[in-house]
């Protein structure tokens, strides 16, 4: 489904990305762990398409298609899917709006008929069930006055809506409290379906206590330099990075 | 000819047409004669404005004198027919339409049947022998201080006057439908309204300005007179569609009795050149005040608002809320002053102006001016001009929206808070489509 290779990357001249390789196959769930400045946001914002990130070097295949070819509406009607770190007020745009737009553009864009106002309120309300919205907050300007945690819950629930073959959550537990983190997490694993497939960012194991991943990736100094299972997130929450940096240096 | 001399011999022109229309039709409007003599003074003596005038630095005028303009007489009237005007109606199929073709009503294709009791609209021979109206008539806006004033003064012979009763509260809207037709020569339309709102009387008034057909130039020089009684309110509309070629120059001046409140927004979307001069005096204790203003342009568009609030007594409320979008080569102006006279303790008075430019082209001046001579006093202004918001626009992208349309989405949203404030639903409606297509008509430069 998604396949980079050695992909580098950089952002206001400096290089981020030195040579990433990720492969995701439907339905896999692939968590990606680093520290600090290792490059975890920058990946997220170049697969999404983010026009202040130049790509200097590597390929980006998704679905069949080039990616780093594509603009980001364009990525995003494929099916890619970017829960934002830090989601986008925008005052004077109601979140039921903004959603009515983006997801009969998405249905455009696939030779589908938008949803009247009737047929998509009803999908919205069996939506908003996953991550226990209720319905004042889609009448709100999108994610205007919102919690952080109101704010991490739309874009799961936005997820929800758009149905994204490819979901990234960059950093989706941050600001996140014990509450917040669960209702999250289980809107995540209700939309695990076998098919979909998920990059999971996270600088902490503790979100994969709830969203469990198939794949755990070390990033460090922009690339992945080593991969395991779930067990790999443990071990790093028991030891921290430095054994890891170490063994980059020694190999080095 | 030098751009000077062309001012003088514009400004020759349109005297000498007002002496001519003193002769033809100052005879059945002794009440008037003196006051038109004064304005003709007053305009012989001031001239169109040029750029060296400080309230005039970012507006060329030299077009309109260098234009040679004829003033509309009844003879460029009764072209649009009933069906013609439908378009132009934006509250309803009830609502009151009153169509002033070139500056004259034209009553047989105005919908003017369901006038209820209490409301008067009419002509000036529907009111001469009303005295408090002609009392009021042609002496609120100052033509001695502004020149574009003693112009419309002297030279418009058929204004609208609307005036509701004491206590009448009338739902139905009254729209007064400017229609500029154009002629073989270029036209300067004259246009005047007079509303008198009587003591706690509530109404709506829409005034809107359109083109109608095509053909030479156009210059739309409006003056409106609004007096609000004691505690009346009065919601107020103003309208400018024009075609892109269109010059217009208007005064709206309104004048505050106690306890009362209006609500007054101006959509500027039409007009090669459109200036907008708000005067609101604030002229008891206890007045509500709204000014709102919402201006869309792109292309080659000149459009300035000036704006005066004149809080002259205490405990008054006012706030002003102007917003614009600006493409292409498009200039913006706004100039609001608030001025707190001496005796206005406990004043309000609130202002903010918030641009938005989608080009390196795109230009706006801004300038607030508060003007304060009492000592306990809140008051605020704030300006704003800046670019659509990146972050935003990324963020409706990523979710599968086009460029075009989030960025239409984003402009909406900046643009649309101004008309949420209109009352009436389906004048809003209207409104809110005038933008959209406005919107939609924008150039975007990436």
């Amino acid at each position: 489904m998604l396949s980079i290779k050695d992909l580098k990357a950089s952002v206001e001249g400096k290089q981020i990305l030195n040579g990433l390789n990720l492969e995701v196959k439907p339905g896999e769930v692939h968590a990606i762990m680093g520290p600090n400045g290792s490059g975890k946001s920058t990946l997220a914002s170049v697969l999404a398409g983010r026009e202040e990130y130049e790509v200097e070097g590597g390929a980006v295949n998704f679905l069949g298609n080039d990616l780093l070819e594509m603009s980001p509406e364009d990525r995003a009607r494929a099916g890619m899917f970017l829960a934002f770190q830090y989601p986008v007020e925008i005052p004077g745009v109601s979140n039921a709006n903004f959603l009515k737009t983006a997801v009969n553009e998405v249905r455009k864009s696939r030779g589908l008929a938008a949803y009247d106002s009737k047929e998509f309120l009803q999908i919205m309300k069996e939506k908003m069930k996953l991550v226990e919205m209720d319905k004042a907050m889609t009448q709100r300007s999108v994610n205007e006055g919102f919690s952080g945690g109101e704010k991490k819950r739309n874009e799961i629930f936005q997820m929800a809506m758009l149905e994204p073959t490819l979901a990234i959550l960059d950093e989706t537990d941050s600001g996140l409290d014990i509450d917040a983190l669960r209702i999250v997490s289980n809107g995540v694993n209700a939309l695990r379906d076998g098919n979909r497939s998920f990059i999971v960012i996270t600088h902490y194991q503790r979100l994969l206590d709830y969203i469990v991943p198939d794949f755990v990736h070390v990033l460090y100094k922009g690339r992945i330099v080593k991969s395991g299972t779930k067990d790999l997130a443990l071990e790093l929450e028991e030891k921290g990075y430095d054994w890891i940096k170490e063994e980059v240096a020694v190999g080095a | 000819m030098s751009t000077l001399t062309k001012y003088q011999t514009a400004n020759t022109a349109f005297v000498q047409e007002a002496e001519v229309f003193a002769d033809l039709y100052g005879k059945t409007q002794p009440a008037l004669t003196a006051i038109r003599k004064q304005a003709m003074a007053a305009f012989t003596k001031r001239g169109i404005p040029t750029m060296k005038h400080e309230e005039w630095k970012y507006v060329n005028l030299s077009s309109i004198a260098q234009t040679e303009y004829r003033t509309a007489s009844p003879a460029d009237s009764q072209k649009v027919s009933k069906s013609d005007v439908e378009q132009y109606r934006f509250a309803g199929k009830d609502a009151i339409l009153c169509v002033i073709e070139n500056g004259k009503l034209n009553v047989a294709v105005s919908s003017m049947s369901n006038v209820p009791k209490g409301v008067g609209i009419g002509g000036i021979d529907d009111f001469s022998s009303d005295a408090a109206v002609m009392n009021h008539l042609f002496t609120h806006a100052s033509y001695e201080e502004e020149a574009m004033v003693a112009l419309n003064t002297m030279l418009c012979y058929s204004p609208i006057i609307i005036k509701v009763d004491a206590k009448v509260k009338c739902d139905t809207v009254i729209q007064l439908v400017f229609a500029t037709v154009p002629g073989v020569d270029p036209l300067l339309i004259p246009a005047r309204v007079l509303v008198i709102a009587g003591d706690e009387s509530e109404f709506t008034v829409v005034e809107s300005f359109h083109t109608h057909g095509s053909g030479a130039l156009t210059f739309t020089n409006s003056v409106s007179e609004v007096v609000v009684g004691k505690a009346a309110r009065v919601h107020y509309t103003k309208v400018q569609v024009e075609a892109d070629e269109a010059q217009h120059i208007n005064y709206h001046k309104v004048n505050m009795a106690r306890d009362s409140y209006q609500h007054l927004t101006t959509l500027t979307l039409g007009g090669a050149i459109v200036r907008n001069n708000l005067n609101i005096r604030l002229d008891d204790e206890q007045v509500n005040a709204y000014l709102n203003g919402l201006y869309v342009l792109n292309g080659k568009q000149v459009i300035d608002n000036h704006t005066l609030v004149d809080h002259a007594m205490p405990n008054c409320y006012s706030n002003e809320l102007y917003k614009g979008i600006i493409g292409d080569q498009a200039q913006g102006v706004f100039n609001g002053k608030i001025w707190v006279r001496e005796d206005a303790q406990k004043t309000n008075a609130y202002q903010s102006n918030k641009n938005l430019l989608l080009s390196n082209q795109a230009s706006m001046n801004t300038k607030p001016q508060l003007e304060i001579y009492a000592d306990d006093v809140k008051c605020s202004h704030g300006a704003t001009t800046g670019q659509l918001d990146d972050e935003a626009l990324f963020y409706l992208r990523a979710r599968g929206i086009g460029e075009t349309v989030a960025r239409s989405l984003l402009n909406h949203a900046f643009a649309a808070d101004v008309i949420e404030q209109v009352e009436n639903e389906t004048l809003r409606e209207s409104l809110m489509q005038l933008l959209d297509v406005k919107l939609s008509a924008l150039q975007i430069e990436a």
